[in-house]
C-alpha cells in the first residue's frame, strides 16, 4: 500500500489522533511540572542507565507521581523489549553508543 | 479598583490582539471605563488593530521609566469615550518590562479604570510573565490544533504557578477558555479538533467560540475592532463572550456549519 493510497483509505481521522496525541503529551507534561524540579533530570539519567544495558523505547516508559499524605511516591514504569529472537544477530553494542 | 485580565496563549498567532480588542471593547461599550496595555515590547500590533497607530506619541515603556506621564501615553479610542489604549514600545527590548515598573503602573490604573485588560506577547518570557503576573482572571485563547492546545496548557501551568496571585497564595486566577479559529466545517470532516475535544484536554471553563472568519482580516485591516461588525457571526461571538464574563447567560453558537445555520434561520427554529 503507497502513501497516498493509506490517507485516502479508512484511516483514522486526523482530529482523533490530535486528539489521542495530546491526551498523552499533556498528561506527561503535567507530571513534569508538578513534581519536584530534579524530576525531569531524574527520569532522564535513569533512563540513560537503563539504555546502557538494553535497548528502550522511550514511549514505553511512564512515570507516576503520587501524593499520598505526606508521602510522594515515584513510580516509574519501563516495558523492556522482547529479547531478540536467536535466528537474528543483533549487535548489542547498537543501543548502548546511542 | 479594577480587575486586571490577561489575554494569553503561548503559541503566537491565534487571536490574543483580536481578543484583546474586541474585548475591552465589549466591555467598554457596556460602560465600564476600560484600558487595554500591549506588552509585545518590539512587535507593536495592538495600536493598528484598534486604529490608532498615528496617534501614539509615548508608550508602556516610556511610562515605566518616568519618561511620560500615564495620562499622556494613553490613547483615547475614537469609538468609546471609555476606552483607552497604552501602546507598546517600539524600539525597546522585553527586559524593559520590569516586575516593578508594570506593578506601579497598573496600581495607578488601578485606581481609576473598572478593567484592565493586558494583551499578552506570545511565549513564555519576560513580556508573557509581565502581562500575567498580575491578573485576576484570565482569557486563555486557544485554537483547535495541537501545538495551540499544549501551549495553551503550558501557560495554564504559568499561571498557576508563577502568578502574583500564586505566589502569594491568595484566590488563583479565575480561567476562560476562549476558543478561536474555529471552523465548524473541518470538525464535521473531522479534520480539526472539536470543541467538546478542546474542552476535555484543557478542562476549563469555557467563555466562548470564534469562528473562522474573513471580517476578522477586514476588521484589522481597517482598524475597527471586530466586535464593531455587529451583523458578522465573529462580531456577534465576541459579544457574547463579553456578556458571559459580564454574568449573562447565552448559548453557545456558530458550532455548526453555516448551511444549518441557514437552514435555522429559514424554518425559524
Ligand atoms: N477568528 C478568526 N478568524 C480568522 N482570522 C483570525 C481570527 N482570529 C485571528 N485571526 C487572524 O489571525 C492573525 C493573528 O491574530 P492576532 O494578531 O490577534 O494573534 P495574536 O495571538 O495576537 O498574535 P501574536 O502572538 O503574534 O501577538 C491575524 O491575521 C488575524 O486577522
Ligand atoms: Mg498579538
Amino acid at each position: 500500500m503507497n502513501l497516498l493510497d493509506y490517507f485516502l483509505s479508512k484511516r483514522k481521522k486526523s482530529a482523533v489522533v490530535a486528539k489521542e496525541r495530546l491526551q498523552i503529551i499533556l498528561a506527561r507534561e503535567r507530571v513534569d511540572r508538578s513534581g519536584p524540579d530534579y524530576l525531569p533530570a531524574l527520569k532522564r539519567e535513569i533512563l540513560e542507565v537503563v539504555a546502557k544495558y538494553v535497548s528502550i523505547d522511550v514511549e514505553q516508559v511512564q512515570v507516576h507521581l503520587q501524593r499520598e499524605g505526606n508521602c510522594e511516591i515515584l513510580e516509574l514504569n519501563i516495558s523492556l523489549p522482547e529479547p531478540p529472537p536467536a535466528s537474528t544477530n543483533q549487535p548489542m553494542g547498537h543501543s548502548a553508543a546511542n | 479598583m479594577a480587575t486586571i485580565i490577561v489575554v494569553t496563549s503561548g503559541k503566537g498567532g491565534v487571536g490574543k490582539t483580536t481578543t484583546s480588542a474586541s474585548v475591552s471593547t465589549g466591555l467598554a461599550k457596556r460602560g465600564f471605563k476600560t484600558a487595554v496595555i500591549d506588552f509585545d515590547v518590539g512587535l507593536r500590533n495592538l495600536d493598528l488593530v484598534m486604529g490608532c497607530e498615528r496617534r501614539v506619541v509615548y508608550d508602556f515603556v516610556n511610562v515605566i521609566q518616568n519618561e511620560a506621564l500615564l495620562k499622556q501615553a494613553l490613547i483615547r479610542d475614537k469609538h468609546c469615550d471609555n476606552l483607552f489604549i497604552l501602546p507598546a514600545s517600539q524600539t525597546r527590548d522585553k527586559e524593559a518590562l520590569s516586575k516593578e515598573g508594570v506593578g506601579r503602573v497598573l496600581d495607578e490604573l488601578r485606581d481609576s479604570f473598572d478593567y484592565i485588560v493586558c494583551d499578552s506577547p506570545a511565549g513564555i518570557e519576560q513580556g508573557a510573565l509581565m502581562a500575567l503576573y498580575f491578573a485576576d482572571e484570565a482569557f486563555i485563547v486557544t485554537n483547535p490544533e495541537v501545538s495551540s492546545v499544549r501551549d495553551s496548557d503550558r501557560i495554564l501551568g504559568i499561571l498557576q504557578a508563577r502568578s502574583k496571585r500564586a505566589e502569594t497564595g491568595s484566590t488563583p486566577i479565575k480561567e476562560h477558555l476562549l476558543v478561536t479559529r474555529y471552523s465548524p466545517r473541518r470538525v464535521e470532516a473531522g479534520e480539526m479538533l472539536s470543541l467538546k475535544d478542546v474542552q476535555d484536554l484543557l478542562g476549563i471553563p469555557l467563555i466562548g467560540v470564534i469562528p473562522e472568519s474573513e471580517v476578522v482580516l477586514q476588521a484589522s485591516n481597517s482598524g475597527v475592532p471586530v466586535i464593531h461588525f455587529d451583523q458578522s457571526p465573529s462580531g456577534q461571538a465576541y459579544d457574547d463572550v463579553v456578556a458571559r464574563f459580564l454574568g449573562e447567560s447565552r448559548p453557545m453558537r456558530f458550532l455548526e456549519p453555516e448551511r444549518k445555520n441557514f437552514l435555522r434561520r429559514l424554518f425559524g427554529t
